[in-house]
């Protein structure tokens, strides 16, 4: 099988009886991104001169004795990491000319881990986005389609794993980031329970939502790779300090018996017919290789995206203040004075979904609208996790879509953010709630990829893990690729 | 929740954004369908529902003891800002 199509795992039991070499393994795929990404638009940095250097040293570990499960992996990290003397734009004209003068920690323990660094990927300005279309370097587009988005705000990053251009990526889930990209485009995306994985040196969104997590095709890769990027990080005050479980050891938890709650409110108005069938019949799929599955309830669930429409808002206003044209970042020409500095470099620097909610967040804390918008927003989003806690009483995981539809138009709803926003209806829950939450491949409507999402209790990682791992075992969805990638 | 113009112009001000003529009509008119959007959250009983700004209950922000644990890195954090003079960032004129 040529080297793209094998999965992390496959390539590094390959890497492990020296089939090839790290060496040739990152040729293999700078080549594949030197060809495909200019229609794409996946990787925004290219680090050939870096992966060579890093897979050299892989090889040398290796020839050594002293390699790890990782050793030699090519990946390629989310242009929203701070990459130490790597370009970090986090898809913005502000962060344009931005140098990370240091790694973040995700990027740090996977350079420990061994693997090679191929680049950095598009994305949605600041994360901000459902599409890759609000990115300043362009839409990125769908390997499946590309006259189709790829889902956002990690596009990128799930772009270049669909087309096999990189085995796997890091990226970073919001409000639904990491999974619904990862649904768009046919591949598996895992965000974990928040504070699971650091956040240090990953800009900042929504402080209590942001987590970092990982895209690849399969739940046994994104085992592999979180194991690497878990755990505890004095840098992060909210890093938490919970021992990280061998995540490729318990894939192999039976299926049998584990209770999964389907949710109705993921089956209500909205959803795409065609899409909810094949969720329904991986669910199916599911019981038959041995779960129960129950009906749960969450009815304050519909009440997430307008909650999450305060929360992230706020936070970003908050968050985003500190580019200010001073210390880093763009800076507007010949400002007349400090304000004007202010103004210019700001209104200039970042697009306009980015002001549209530095807006947003500045109006619902401003005094006068702080407790009728804010207040109420977080006592809703108090309301949603006691909802998610008491389905968890009852059940192991929660099973339903990950996105309401298949991928979109480019340039279908860029005009319209409300409709945007209802994207992301069904994984914003998980966030407000700061729970694990996977997507799956589960079919295609169309030729269009689609997800199943698998909701967790705090810290019930493995839980997902497996139960994905025990769907891929029983289907061939995430082994897919596009003719034109193959 | 219906903005004016002189909302929204008040709204980038604190904001420190500016907006420019062209820009002032659409952000009139989408901040005022999300802020119609989010006001269906005034429908839901809160009741004594506590305010939730941490996802994981009981998690508290660590402290750590008052020691430096960096060294000294300004020039190379200096490397991005627009303007540097003496190892100090340079901004117009503030007091006259």
């Amino acid at each position: 099988m040529s080297l793209h199509r094998r999965s992390v795992a496959e390539l590094a039991a390959g890497l492990a009886a020296k089939e090839f070499s790290a060496v040739e393994l990152a040729r293999h795929f700078l080549a594949r991104i030197a060809t495909s990404n200019p229609a794409l638009n996946a990787f925004l940095t290219v680090t050939a001169e870096r992966a060579l250097a890093d897979a050299a040293r892989a090889d040398a570990t290796r020839a050594a004795g002293k390699a790890g499960p990782l050793t030699g992996v090519p990946i390629a990290h989310k242009d929203i990491f701070c990459t130490d003397g790597i370009k970090t734009s986090c898809g913005s004209k502000m962060l344009d000319n931005f140098v990370a003068p240091y790694d973040a920690t995700v990027v740090e323990r996977l350079a420990a881990a061994g693997t090679v660094l191929l680049g950095k990927t598009n994305m949605d300005e600041f994360a901000m986005g459902s599409s890759n279309e609000t990115s300043y370097f362009g839409p990125v587009r769908n390997p499946w389609d590309l006259a189709k988005v790829p889902g956002g705000s990690s596009g990128g990053s799930a772009a270049a794993v669909a087309a096999r251009l990189v085995p796997a990526a890091t990226g970073t889930d919001t409000g639904g980031s990491i999974r619904q990209p990862a649904a768009l485009v046919g591949i598996s995306g895992i965000k974990p329970t928040y504070g699971r994985v650091s956040r240090y040196g990953m800009v900042a969104f929504a402080s209590s939502l942001d987590q970092g997590g990982i895209l690849a095709p399969s739940a046994e890769d994104c085992a592999l790779l979180l194991g690497a990027i878990a755990g505890f990080d004095p840098r992060d005050s909210t890093s938490v300090d919970v021992p990280v479980p061998d995540y490729v050891a318990e894939l192999q938890a039976p299926l049998k018996g584990l209770r999964i709650g389907v949710l109705k409110e993921f089956f209500a108005a909205g959803l795409d017919g065609p899409t909810g069938a094949l969720v329904e019949a991986s669910i199916a799929q599911l019981r038959e290789l041995g779960a129960q599955i129950v009906d749960v309830s969450c009815p304050n669930l519909p009440l997430s995206v307008p909650t999450y429409y305060v929360v992230a808002p706020a936070e970003c206003s908050s968050n985003l203040s500190r580019f200010d044209g001073v210390r880093f970042g763009h800076r507007c020409q010949s400002p007349r004075d400090l304000m004007d500095l202010y103004k210019r470099s700001r209104g200039e620097g970042f697009g306009a979904e980015v002001k549209r909610r530095i807006m947003t967040g500045t109006y619902v804390l401003s005094a006068g609208y702080y407790d009728a918008y804010y207040l109420k927003a977080q006592k809703v989003r108090s309301l949603i996790t006691a909802d998610f806690k008491r389905a968890f009483e009852a059940v192991d995981v929660l099973a339903g879509p990950t996105s309401p539809t298949p991928a979109f138009d480019i340039g279908a709803k860029v005009d319209d953010p409300i409709t945007m926003y209802l994207n992301d209806i069904y994984t914003i829950g998980a966030n407000l709630a700061g729970l694990p939450a996977i997507s799956v491949p589960c079919g295609f409507v169309g030729g269009l990829p689609v997800g199943l999402q698998l909701i967790g209790p705090h810290f019930g990682e493995s839980r997902l893990l497996a139960a994905a791992h025990a769907y891929q075992r029983a289907s061939d969805f995430h082994r897919r690729v596009p003719a034109a990638y193959a | 929740m219906s903005l004016t113009r002189r909302d929204v112009e008040a709204i980038a001000h604190l904001a420190r954004l500016e907006i420019t003529e062209g820009e002032l009509p659409v952000y009139v008119d989408s901040l005022s369908k999300i802020l119609s959007f989010v006001e269906q959250l005034n429908a839901a009983q809160t009741g004594t529902a506590e305010p939730m700004a941490h996802p994981l209950e009981g998690e508290v922000q660590r402290l750590r003891a008052d020691v430096a644990t960096e060294t000294d890195r300004h020039q190379k954090y200096q490397a991005n800002a627009p303007q540097v003079a003496s190892a100090l960032y340079v901004v117009p004129k503030v007091i006259e």
